[in-house]
């Protein structure tokens, strides 16, 4: 008998690629999609069950379909739908808190699957340039995804606790990016100008759509030999760019703003829905944050297809040419060349 | 406290030698060697060498560094010359490399390390920015850069003196520069350095970063040369009347980072740096509302201004000591409180020592 993978958040891009990627897995019986809204594109043949993960309608989901494997991917900073911070928040931590509950009681799951994110050990001028999976945070702040992610993995750690005959994996995601990645730093990097702080040149990395969706099939499966899927892994690119690094590829300019400054800047885009600039996007873009990564390579067993290069230019591609695109930059140093030897 | 025992070095008589014998027959061969760095320094890679064996010319007797000395102040004869005859192509070659660079700033195709190092910018700028200061201005002298290993990593534990943390910068080109294996030296800063802006900024880009035991180990692993100076604001920030005491050496983290990752321990030791900024006063309130360590008043600062931030022309020296290897110690040692304290004594007296040493040999503070 094959397996039952119940999918939350599948109204959202990642959500979708996911279902419709581990659908083409042998040993996967049925996927189970579900959320809050019907999502926009086609599951490729997944049941999508329409129920709200913050209401405890989802033990029923579990139960009837008997499903072996939760995959929450639920757990977002943003909103699909326009509607206040505090509704995001009670989807990631009310859901989450819901969604274990039901799994508790569900004795057919077998393996839970959460998709956290970096942005746990927070970003600070305190802490080591490097984080490790058991690197406490420095000074997190008091609201947002971040404390919302905190939270959300505090539940995870005591299920993991309470059912130990289940096997939970985290995966912390560094910035997500991709052809058509929708994160709050994607849609940064989409403005023509990108606002800096000034003073300040943050270390990224980044991991690339199609890594996301392969280690999440990777920890939903059974372990490969000598690899554990069970715990807490950092998820990201090789390598790092520093954000005017990252602006320079990408060919828009940068506009390096004191703090003070860029707070209104970011609350005039808010308020104009350009992008969501808050507090801990802020926070990134002047202290930066890099992970290790070792456990996913030697624990886990993944190897990233994309370096964190690599996936910022998959993602500069497809975003169309800047204002200062680097060919013409360098073309442009080019003629001084030519001037200066001939000229 | 321990600052008055003397532990006698066997290497030291030998090394000091020159110094104590005669340190009016030195004065001599001093502006030579100034001369042919300075003459020298057209020729980047040249440079590095000369440097290296007029410095193993000091260990010897006394004979053989005045002949190093005159060696290199004939030797500027056919340089120049050399030079003449290649200037256009040497111009040629810079521009190349210069608009090479331009080309890397602007597309980004540059690389950083995961600590944010980034070795173009350092190699071509920030180090170039820094040479003429080193070079020029605080004349610096190095001894003993041998004692860093070509490869692997080590740790290099220096005195830190001078109100502003130039000692660490200066010791930066120096290792750049001077080390015939080109390594670079990622030294280890205070939280304050990555607070404020720009600082901190360029502080990741010329490869520092925090001080803290998972950095260091972390750089130690992969082999870097890392600079740390434990002392840490109690040496840098000292009154003037302190200057060569060494402050103690925080809790001794360094000594089990190195023991940890296994790389031996190189003690540094700079003179010259204290006097840049002769500290005789500290505004500690107007230090902590600014929220800093604390507020120097110099004879110059902040009377006048920012003129007064101008540090004296000092003569610089800076010696490396023979290492103190870390891997004969089982792994268990790092919980051994005792060897601990041992070791961080052993390294915070050598350093004490040369310095006194250093002291002795030094003819004036500005020559």
């Amino acid at each position: 008998m094959g397996k039952v993978v119940l999918v939350t958040g599948v109204a959202r891009r990642l959500g979708g690629r996911f279902v419709r990627r581990i659908l083409r897995e042998p040993d996967v019986d049925r996927v189970v999609g579900v959320d809050a809204v019907p999502p926009g594109h086609h599951l490729g043949g997944a049941e999508f069950v329409r129920a709200d993960i913050r209401q405890p309608s989802v033990a029923g989901v579990l139960a009837e379909h008997g499903v072996d494997t939760v995959v929450h991917l639920d757990v977002s900073g943003v909103q699909l739908l326009p509607g206040t911070r505090a509704s995001v928040k009670e989807t990631n931590v009310i859901g989450t808190m819901q969604l274990l509950g039901a799994c508790q009681k569900a004795p057919s799951v077998r393996r839970v699957v959460v998709k956290s994110s970096t942005n746990v050990y927070g970003s600070s001028s305190r802490d080591p340039a490097v984080f490790t999976e058991t690197t406490p945070a420095k000074a997190l702040p008091g609201g947002g995804f971040t404390k919302d992610i905190v939270e959300v993995e505090e539940y995870v750690r005591g299920f993991a606790r309470r059912r130990p005959d289940v096997a939970v994996t985290m995966l912390r995601f560094a910035n997500i990016l991709g052809p058509g990645a929708d994160t709050p730093l994607a849609e940064y990097f989409r403005l023509p100008v990108l606002p800096t702080v000034l003073g300040y040149d943050p270390r990224l990395q980044f991991v690339h759509e199609d890594d996301v969706v392969e280690v999440l099939r990777l920890a939903a499966g059974e372990p490969r030999r000598g690899t554990l899927n069970a715990g807490t892994f950092n998820i990201a690119g090789d390598g790092v760019l520093l954000l005017s690094q990252a602006a320079r590829r990408l060919g828009r300019p940068t506009l390096p703003l004191l703090l003070p400054a860029i707070r209104w800047t970011g609350t005039a885009l808010r308020t104009v829905g350009v992008t969501d600039f808050s507090a801990e996007q802020i926070r990134l873009l002047t202290h930066g944050r890099v992970v290790e990564t070792t456990q996913m390579r030697e624990v886990l067993g993944f190897e990233p297809r994309y370096t964190t290069a690599g996936a910022f230019a998959d993602f500069a591609r497809a975003g169309g040419p800047g204002l200062l695109p680097p060919e013409r930059l360098a073309h442009a140093v080019d003629r001084i060349e030519e001037v200066v030897r001939h000229g | 406290m321990a600052d008055a025992k003397v532990i006698p070095f066997d290497d030291d008589r030998s090394r000091g030698a020159p110094g104590r014998s005669g340190p009016g027959r030195t004065a001599p061969d001093r502006p030579a060697r100034g001369r042919a760095a300075g003459g020298g320094r057209r020729t980047g890679g040249d440079d590095g060498r000369t440097g290296q064996e007029e410095r193993g010319g000091t260990r010897k007797p006394l004979t053989a560094v005045s002949g190093a000395g005159s060696r290199a102040g004939s030797g500027s004869g056919p340089g120049t010359r050399r030079e003449d005859r290649g200037d256009r192509g040497d111009w040629d070659r810079r521009i190349a490399e210069g608009l090479a660079f331009l080309r890397r700033r602007v597309t980004g195709e540059y690389e950083v390390d995961e600590f944010g190092y980034d070795a173009d910018l350092t190699d071509h700028v920030l180090m170039s920015m820094l040479r003429p200061v080193y070079e020029k201005y605080f004349r610096v002298e190095v001894l003993g850069i041998e004692n860093i290993p070509s490869e692997g990593g080590a740790l290099v534990v220096a005195n830190h003196s001078g109100t502003l943390p130039l000692d660490a910068l200066m010791l930066q080109v120096a290792v750049h520069d001077h080390h015939p294996a080109g390594r670079a030296l990622r030294l280890l800063a205070a939280d304050l350095v990555f607070m404020l802006p720009v600082v901190n900024e360029l502080a990741r880009k010329a490869g520092h970063t925090l001080a803290c035991a998972e950095d260091a180990q972390r750089l130690l692993e992969r082999g870097e040369v890392v600079g740390v100076m434990p002392e840490g604001f109690k040496g840098l920030g000292k009154p003037f009347s302190e200057r060569y005491k060494l402050q103690r050496f925080g809790r001794g983290g360094f000594v089990s980072t190195a023991l940890r990752a296994g790389v031996p321990i190189v003690p540094c030791s700079i003179v010259g740096a204290e006097e840049i900024y002769p500290m005789v006063g500290d505004f500690r309130t107007l230090a902590r509302l600014l929220g800093i360590p604390y507020f120097p008043v110099t004879p110059t600062f902040p009377w006048l201004g920012p003129l007064g931030m101008v540090p004296l022309p000092t003569k610089w020296t800076v010696q490396f000591g023979e290492p103190v290897p870390m891997d004969d110690y089982p792994p268990e040692a790092v919980d051994d409180p005792m060897l601990m304290f041992n070791l961080t004594d052993q390294v915070r007296e050598t350093i004490q020592h040369t310095l006194y040493r250093l002291l002795v040999r030094r003819r004036s503070v500005f020559f």
